[in-house]
């Protein structure tokens, strides 16, 4: 029985992880960069939803908007201002910039929100299943997150395959060049591609905050990187493989800390990555690489 | 390619040059300081420094200890100062890093510190403790609780030692007989918190209860703690001790209740802190044991004024990091006092001065209790922690 | 060829000539008391730097591939070096026991070089990145959870706790898990890391411009033309990867003997850390050693000089790196800049060699 609660547990965890790896994948598929400041997107957001919800009395749903408005604006802000200038740049320095804008966000909200950790009300109204007499519990959230996690999977995969926009990102992350030749709008592409990424770590961000319930100026950054990790695992780039590799990880996670050790957890789950990587080498999900001489 | 690395090179060393004038003028600025102290400042103000993080993830201990210590100097000076001089200080941010913290020192030695309250938090507070060792600088750190942080003679805490608060919580639990299994969950990355727990366990062969489970989480792995809570109820443990600081303390609580375990919860003065992070949800709280020096909400009018203050001045409500600095500066005053130092003594005299000072010196403070705090020659404090239980989201003493 | 060849050298020794000289330049200010307490004490430091960007460019720079683990190395350098040295300490003269310190740090360090290698050198690019700060995290995890100690029976290991040691009565655990290695020697000095910049520059910059510094060069420029001229790419890639941990093994031996406590933190070993050696190597111009150097001095010691600005200070940080980082590789923001440099400083000289 305890069995299965740790795969619960792990679920619910690795949702989580999956719903940012789904914005984390997004970006790097179209604009080859590893975004280090999305979860620090995630952390903005949070705070946007505690400040409008618990704060200032908005309704749950209501606060998730603003905060997807607020972040979706954030997200293309920082690209022009930062990432656009550097499209031209090896990969290397749009990384470094990537990181200094993590470091920005990060003492921004340090410098207005404080260090103070906040308590975060969760978004999800309800309470969650009950089974087996109390012995198995699913939280609310758990579920929400899943579910959410899902629809965004679904939604996005229908986006790019259907949509005139979707299918000008799917010819931007193949080649660029080729793509702006066919007059497809790359810069705007790329913006476009931005802005769902950072509203998708807006939703992130209030499902991060209500299934751990704390909020500080660190809250996006390790979750970050492990959905970073998770995004890597599936396959970065692959929406499908986002949302596995995030499952995944939060299975293992869990199980190695209920069955192996609490401590050692991390290097687990990173040495199973590795393994993986080094079987398959672009990742669960992800697409091989053709070697062009 | 060729192109842009010239190009880089001639940025580069165009900020070089910005950078090593800026580092003259930084240089400049901290010799002028340190002249301008010794020609009008000096025998007139003591110069007391601070360190600790006022960045990065373990801000918010180090702006309590900035914040506290900021209240106590100008107390301090409204009421006359020390030895009739007045108090100076400066706080450096360390980021909670070792390297950075003897940075921190060394800045506050060009500026002329004549004592350091500080560092707060343990590693860095050992590096720091070594340097000062070397420069006979008198130490004395309002939270830095691991062992060796008061290792050399020079250096005193204001908080207990990790291995006294992980005894006294085991014979605590032992002696009131709270519980006969006990489950442990601690952060196995942080020196506090292992600290406390190894003593705990340690002491716990002694006491008439069992440690049933014990798991560890790290600083990188700090949200989740379903599994180390499912091992603790799947063994039947009636307490969870947690020896760890209130906010992964605040998500262990909500996560419990969401299982649908309710075991008594036994915290350390880390967990001081925890009815008052924003918006938490008391209830959850609800039963709570915890020794603690200190308690934002005691009736004692010390306590109160201090706590309201604080939270005119600054916004939030202080936590034990905040009481021990306050403390801590009143300590260098009396002990400052005791020892009859003047300001236009050198570090070095000072400290010679002060170190038997503190060993006779008694300090009521916030933490100190009703018989006080008093010190002993190893740098250990001598106060009682009180055993607090959170009833209807306020503390009453058990 | 033979001209080349001269600016080669000439270009080498340029490099070594500036690290002397702020050598002596320091040593002056410090003997005349002009040098504050703050820059005296972030001597040692700037050096380890130092060594650490100089390593990794090797890796980045030279080899081409990005690594986001070398704070793992000089972290596995830094604890068997301590350790080596709490082992010893009393038992050897201080100036053998910090050498073989040294050597122990840069070899054990090697060894994880050459092992993490072999699986991840077949990787490339972004997923070479993720494993190698998989393998960091791995380093510092695992440290975190290690207990050593040792009593009149030998050494004692554990995973849990200090008890766990079962240490006999004189025992001292030496490795403390989460609390690390307290009580090390101070034994790292400003000459001694001079000497080691040195050494470090003497090893890369010789390996740069010898067979094996052009065999791994080919490999990072057209990997698939480099093999099909016959190098042995595993063996060069191996080579300069182990190398650069070494260089970070050894650099991890003198931050060790520099403060008087050793802890794996995420702040000083984690992924941070080695992105904040990355930005050191990118800012000073991939592949350009001088440019490490430069942009390690400068960027270690502008948040300290920044600390008059208090709470402000990271975050001006984070926008200087923002900014660089356009200034240096946006078209437009760069013509502007060179528009208006005082070019003349900067003849053909400052080309770096090293540049593809």
């Amino acid at each position: 029985m305890s069995f299965i609660s740790y795969l619960i547990n792990g679920l619910s965890l690795g949702s989580v992880y999956a719903i940012i790896a789904l914005g984390y994948t997004m970006v790097y598929g179209i604009a080859k960069m590893l975004n280090f400041a999305h979860g620090d997107i995630i952390m903005i957001g949070g705070y946007v939803v505690f400040f409008s919800a618990s704060s200032a009395g908005m309704p749950p749903l209501l606060a998730v908007l603003l905060s997807v408005i607020v972040c979706t604006v954030l997200g293309v802000t920082i690209e022009r201002i930062a990432y656009k200038p550097l499209r031209e740049a090896p990969s290397l320095a749009v990384l470094i910039t990537a990181i200094g804008v993590s470091y920005l966000l990060q003492n921004v909200a340090l410098l207005l929100f404080g260090a103070n950790p906040k308590s975060f009300t969760s978004v999800v109204p309800f309470s969650g299943l009950s089974l087996a007499g109390g012995k198995l519990n699913i939280s609310g959230e758990a579920i929400v997150t899943i579910l959410s996690g899902i629809v965004i999977m679904v939604g996005l995969s229908v986006f790019i395959k259907r949509t005139k926009a979707g299918q000008a990102m799917l010819a931007v992350s193949e080649d660029k060049g080729a793509a702006q030749l066919m007059g497809i709008n790359v810069n705007g592409t790329i913006g476009l591609t931005f802005a769902i990424g950072s509203a998708l770590a807006a939703v992130a961000g209030a499902l991060l905050c209500s299934a751990y319930p704390t909020l500080n100026p660190y809250t996006g950054s390790m979750p970050g990187i492990k959905a970073f990790v998770a995004a890597v695992f599936g396959g970065i780039g692959s929406i499908p493989g986002a949302m596995i590799g995030g499952i995944l990880l939060g299975v293992i996670e869990i199980l190695s800390k209920a069955y192996i050790s609490s401590q050692l957890s991390d290097a687990i789950v990173f040495s199973v990555l590795i393994i993986v990587l080094l079987v398959k080498p672009t990742g669960i999900m992800g697409k091989k690489i053709n070697e062009k001489v | 390619m060729k192109k842009s690395t010239k190009f880089l090179s001639l940025l580069l060393a165009g900020v070089l040059t910005v950078g090593s004038l800026a580092g003259c003028g930084g240089d400049k600025a901290a010799s002028d300081s340190a002249s301008s102290t010794e020609a009008s400042a000096d025998g007139e103000v003591f110069k007391i420094g601070g360190i600790g993080p006022t960045t990065g993830a373990a801000a918010i201990y180090g702006q309590a200890v900035k914040n506290a210590m900021e209240l106590a100097v100008n107390e301090i000076n409204e009421a006359g100062g020390i030895n009739g001089a007045q108090v100076e200080m400066k706080f450096e941010d360390d980021e909670h890093d070792a390297e950075k913290s003897v940075n921190a020192y060394n800045t506050l030695k060009d500026w002329g510190m004549q004592a350091l309250l500080g560092t707060v938090t343990s590693t860095p507070c050992i590096a720091v403790a070594a340097e000062a060792t070397n420069d006979n600088m008198f130490l004395l750190t309002p939270s830095g609780s691991a062992v060796d942080c008061v290792a050399a003679e020079n250096a005193f805490r204001v908080c207990f030692s990790d291995p006294g608060q992980g005894a006294a919580s085991a014979q605590y639990i032992g002696e009131n007989k709270l519980a006969s299994k006990v489950a442990v969950i601690y952060d196995s990355s942080d020196v506090y918190s292992s600290g406390i727990y190894e003593k705990f366990a340690a002491e716990a062969a002694n006491q008439e209860f069992e440690i049933v489970s014990a798991e560890a989480f790290t600083a990188d792995n700090n949200k989740d703690f379903s599994t180390q809570l499912q091992k603790a109820k799947d063994a039947g443990a009636e307490l969870v001790f947690l020896p760890i600081y209130y906010t992964e303390a605040a998500l262990i609580l909500g996560q419990a209740d969401k299982m649908g375990y309710d075991p008594t919860f036994f915290g350390c003065d880390g967990m001081d802190g925890i009815l008052t992070v924003e918006n938490f949800d008391t209830a959850l709280a609800e039963g709570v044991m915890l020794l603690t020096p200190f308690a934002a909400d005691a009736d004692d009018e010390a306590t109160q004024k201090f706590v309201s203050t604080y939270k005119e001045k600054y916004g939030d409500i202080p936590n034990q990091f905040a009481a021990d600095a306050y403390d801590g500066m009143y300590a260098i005053k009396a002990a400052f006092e005791k020892a009859e130092v003047t300001p236009d003594m050198s570090a070095s005299d000072i400290c010679e001065a002060v170190k038997p000072a503190m060993t006779e010196i008694n300090v009521k403070g916030l933490t100190g209790g009703e018989d006080g705090i008093t010190w002993t020659a190893d740098g250990e404090p001598n106060k009682s922690p009180k055993a607090v239980v959170i009833k209807d989201g306020a503390y009453t003493a058990m | 060829m033979k001209k080349t060849m001269s600016k080669t050298t000439k270009s080498n020794f340029i490099t070594y000539g500036m690290v002397l000289a702020v050598y002596l330049i320091v040593q002056v200010m410090i003997m005349t008391g002009n040098l504050s307490s703050l820059l005296q004490g972030l001597l040692v430091p700037l050096c380890i730097y130092v060594i650490l960007a100089v390593s990794l460019n090797l890796t980045v720079g030279i080899l081409g591939e990005l690594s986001l683990g070398h704070a793992g190395f000089m972290c596995v350098g830094a604890f068997s070096g301590a350790f080596f040295s709490k082992c010893t300490n009393g038992v050897l003269p201080d100036g053998l026991r910090f050498l073989l310190a040294l050597l122990i740090g840069a070899l054990v360090a090697a060894v994880f070089g050459i092992l993490i290698g072999i699986p991840v050198l077949r990787l490339y690019g972004d997923y070479l990145a993720i494993v190698t700060l998989a393998f960091g995290e791995i380093i510092k995890n695992v440290i975190n959870v290690l207990f050593v100690g040792r009593d009149s029976n030998g050494f004692h290991f554990s995973t849990k706790d200090t008890m766990s040691l079962n240490l006999a009565e004189g025992g001292e655990a030496i490795v403390k898990g989460p609390q690390g290695i307290s009580g090390t020697p101070k034994d790292a000095t400003f000459t001694i890391g001079v000497i080691l910049i040195l050494l470090t520059l003497v090893i890369v910059l010789n390996m740069i411009n010898s067979r094996t510094g052009r065999a791994i060069m080919a490999i990072r420029d057209n990997r698939i033309a480099a093999e099909s001229v016959g190098i042995d790419i595993t063996k060069y890639k191996l080579l300069a990867f182990s190398v650069s941990a070494a260089l970070a093994g050894m650099a991890g031996v003198l931050y060790a003997h520099n403060l008087s406590t050793l802890t794996a933190l995420p702040k000083n070993f984690g992924y941070n850390m080695s992105i904040t050696i990355l930005v050191f190597v990118v800012l000073g111009g991939i592949g350009s050693i001088r440019g490490s150097i430069i942009a390690a001095v400068i960027l270690t010691l502008l948040p300290e000089l920044l600390r008059g600005l208090n709470d402000y200070r990271m975050l001006i940080y984070a926008i200087v790196l923002i900014v660089m980082m356009i200034l240096n590789w946006n078209p437009k923001a760069k013509a502007i800049l060179i528009k208006y440099s005082p070019k003349a400083l900067f003849g053909k000289k400052n080309a770096a060699k090293e540049d593809k």
